[in-house]
């Protein structure tokens, strides 16, 4: 199955909520629509589920058009955020559903339901009632349920959200296993930039009802088109400062003016907008070549094991990311270190000019 | 803190245990008294043990009259309830329709008793009740005063329309209640509208439906206002239920210690049944695991 979605623009009661967007999605592949709440996930699910048709554009599948098809009548199984399972069926029951309302053979019902239940851990809960179980259970039976019609198109609504920091963690990577062995279309909504990187696959950024850019997840964190897609696409969001270029040099804010270094080479002279990830600022000098810039400490947050920062400097407002718990006092002075090769170069309307060489997201 | 501080607390349970004991426990004990005794005035009262039981149990009206209130309870069971989620299933869901349904189903609920049972016998006369004279102008007979078999219909008409709004209310909140991706999810699986309503909404109305069961089963069964003012209990006594009859023991024929004991036997009659109910109401939905 592939599908291709044209120029599909959704309005409800004269408010846009998507707006022409185009997408091909490959057979086999695994697509995160990343995007803000209110970004258009829900509601692009929506129109590729068949729950909903566009105000305007086509959706093709396999090259047939299939915009004003019911939903009965397509491919298609979905996860939702809530845990959505039928209340009165055990679980086994619950999972052969789409099987039998599809006339599966019962010999065939069982052994799938069997299979799909041990791939995710619920066999041993086959006869129980979906308020007997946890919410990481009975989700894992929603996603069964899901997975065991071998739809087309597979699509999961932030299917993670409502669980626990453990839980989540647990299925994630279980569900990057499942997913790997599948001939379907997957498209896994989220609201989180961590969650799409350990995800992999293909990003499609989406911000007010418009698809910022679609391509392989690590290049759209390695090169975020624009400065609204680079802060969506990292948490916490990319820190900016206006510099110059000018002769050669680099000029950060009111920092002295330092070589440029080869992947700003091609950067004629004038002014910009530099971005720096969280997690390339530091507090202390780490190479000869860092930029040191002064900031005022402005809160300190711990975030797990490490503590996120809030500096100001002039009337940016910035993230340091730190490993560890620290304390820090507010109002104070300190100096801030970033280096040259890490550094994002945007035009001042916000175009991707120049990406780092390398930009791993595990620090 | 000191014995005293801790007594505090007594003061702040006294006022609820008052009321709780001049309103339900000294007239319960009371009439538990008078049950155990033969009274012919102030002052002239004879013990006589479980005589007025034993009168009350083996009483063939009383008979008659339980069996016709469990008919009758069983019935409006049997209508208000499929009758109520059905209107329920088809109340619009948003909008000024939503609003405009809900007050007009609404609107039996807000009349006092014995008014409805005034309408009631005003709108089923035979010769200007609007449905009464309709019904008898196409040459069917209805009267309710005479034929015990419309007195039945009518007293079940009333309660219907007077009762069902309250299942409507009941069972529409409970509709609202479920999440929209529950219906997506029954759509994508390619469930039909009997199957969302059966495996969807039906289990999620459960619980507020095991409330409208109790609700109607135990008003039905002490009813009395609406069909003492329809019918009186008649004619002869084909609408006589218990609390008609309890009544006309009491206070018609002042035989108070017999109606004591047939009060208290109601009591445990109508605790007993919504025990039961209750208890198969929980089992609902939970034994499907065949």
């Amino acid at each position: 199955m592939s599908m291709v979605i044209e120029n599909v623009t959704k309005v409800v009661a004269n408010e846009c909520h998507l707006d022409n967007i185009s997408l091909q999605l490959e057979q086999g592949t695994f697509n995160i629509l990343l995007g803000r709440t209110l970004s258009g996930k829900t509601t692009l699910m929506r129109l590729m589920a068949g729950l909903d048709r566009p105000t305007r554009g086509r959706i093709l599948v396999n090259g047939q058009d299939v915009t004003g098809v019911s939903v009965r009548k397509r491919d298609v199984a979905m996860v939702y955020q809530q845990f959505i399972n039928y209340p009165s069926m055990t679980i086994y029951k619950n999972i052969a559903s789409p099987l039998r309302l599809a006339k599966v053979a019962e010999k065939e019902i069982d052994r799938r339901v069997r299979e799909v239940a041990e791939m995710l851990h619920i066999e041993a809960l086959l006869d129980r009632l979906p308020v007997e179980l946890s919410g990481g259970q009975q989700q894992r039976t929603a996603i069964a349920r899901a997975l065991v019609k071998d739809a087309g198109l597979l699509l999961l609504d932030e299917p993670l959200v409502n669980l626990d920091y453990k839980l989540r963690e647990e299925l994630r990577s279980e569900m990057r296993e499942i997913f790997k062995r599948r001939e379907s279309i997957v498209v896994y909504a989220t609201t989180e930039p961590q969650e799409a990187l350990a995800l992999g696959g293909n990003t499609a950024v989406l911000h007010q009802g418009r698809l910022e850019q679609f391509g392989p997840t690590i290049d759209v964190y390695q090169h975020p088109q624009s400065t609204r897609i680079a802060q969506a696409f990292s948490d916490p969001a990319m820190n900016f400062v206006s510099g110059r270029i000018d002769s050669g040099c680099l000029q950060l804010s009111d920092t002295s003016q330092v070589p440029l270094l080869s992947h700003f080479k091609h950067l004629k002279p004038g002014d910009y907008q530099f971005g720096m990830r969280a997690n390339h600022l530091h507090l202390t000098r780490q190479t000869e070549t860092d930029i040191q810039l002064d900031a005022q400490i402005d809160l300190a947050e711990i975030s797990g094991s490490e503590t996120f920062l809030h500096v100001v400097h002039k009337q940016h407002h910035w993230t340091v990311q730190q490993q560890g718990i620290h304390k820090y006092p507010m109002n104070e002075q300190i100096k801030i270190y970033a280096n040259q090769t890490q550094l994002y170069a945007f035009d001042l309307e916000g175009h991707l000019l120049a990406a780092p060489v390398e930009d791993s997201p595990k620090n | 803190m000191n014995k005293w501080e801790n007594n505090k607390a007594w003061f702040m349970v006294i006022p609820v245990f008052l009321v709780v004991a001049v309103s339900a426990i000294i007239p319960l004990m009371t009439v538990v008294n008078y049950s155990l005794q033969d009274i012919f005035g102030p002052g002239q009262r004879v013990f006589v043990g479980l005589e007025w039981y034993q009168d009350a149990l083996t009483d063939p009206r009383l008979h008659a009259a339980l069996n016709r209130q469990l008919l009758f309870s069983t019935l409006v069971l049997l209508i208000e309830i499929p009758l109520g989620i059905l209107i329920a299933l088809m109340m619009p869901k948003k909008g000024w329709g939503a609003s405009l349904s809900l007050v007009l189903v609404a609107l039996p609920l807000l009349i006092p008793w014995n008014v409805i049972g005034t309408i009631w016998i005003i709108f089923m006369r035979p010769d200007i009740g609007l449905l009464g004279a309709a019904v008898n102008g196409m040459g069917i007979p209805f009267d309710h005063t005479a034929s015990p078999f419309a007195a039945w219909v009518t007293v079940m008409l009333m309660e219907v329309w007077h009762w069902t709004p309250l299942v409507v209310l009941l069972a529409y909140a409970g509709l609202q209640a479920i999440p929209d991706a529950y219906f997506q999810a029954a759509r994508i699986d390619g469930a039909s509208a009997w199957g969302i309503f059966r495996y969807i909404q039906l289990p999620k109305l459960r619980g507020v439906l095991t409330i409208a069961v109790l609700l109607r089963f135990m008003d039905s069964f002490l009813i009395y206002a609406e069909p003492f003012v329809l019918t009186g209990g008649g004619p002869g006594n084909s609408t006589t239920f218990l609390s008609i009859y309890l009544v006309k023991l009491a206070v018609g024929q002042f035989d108070l210690g017999p109606a004591a004991a047939f009060s208290i036997i109601y009591f445990l009659i109508v605790l007993l049944f919504s025990w039961l109910f209750y208890q198969a109401l929980l089992k609902v939905g939970t034994g499907d695991k065949s």
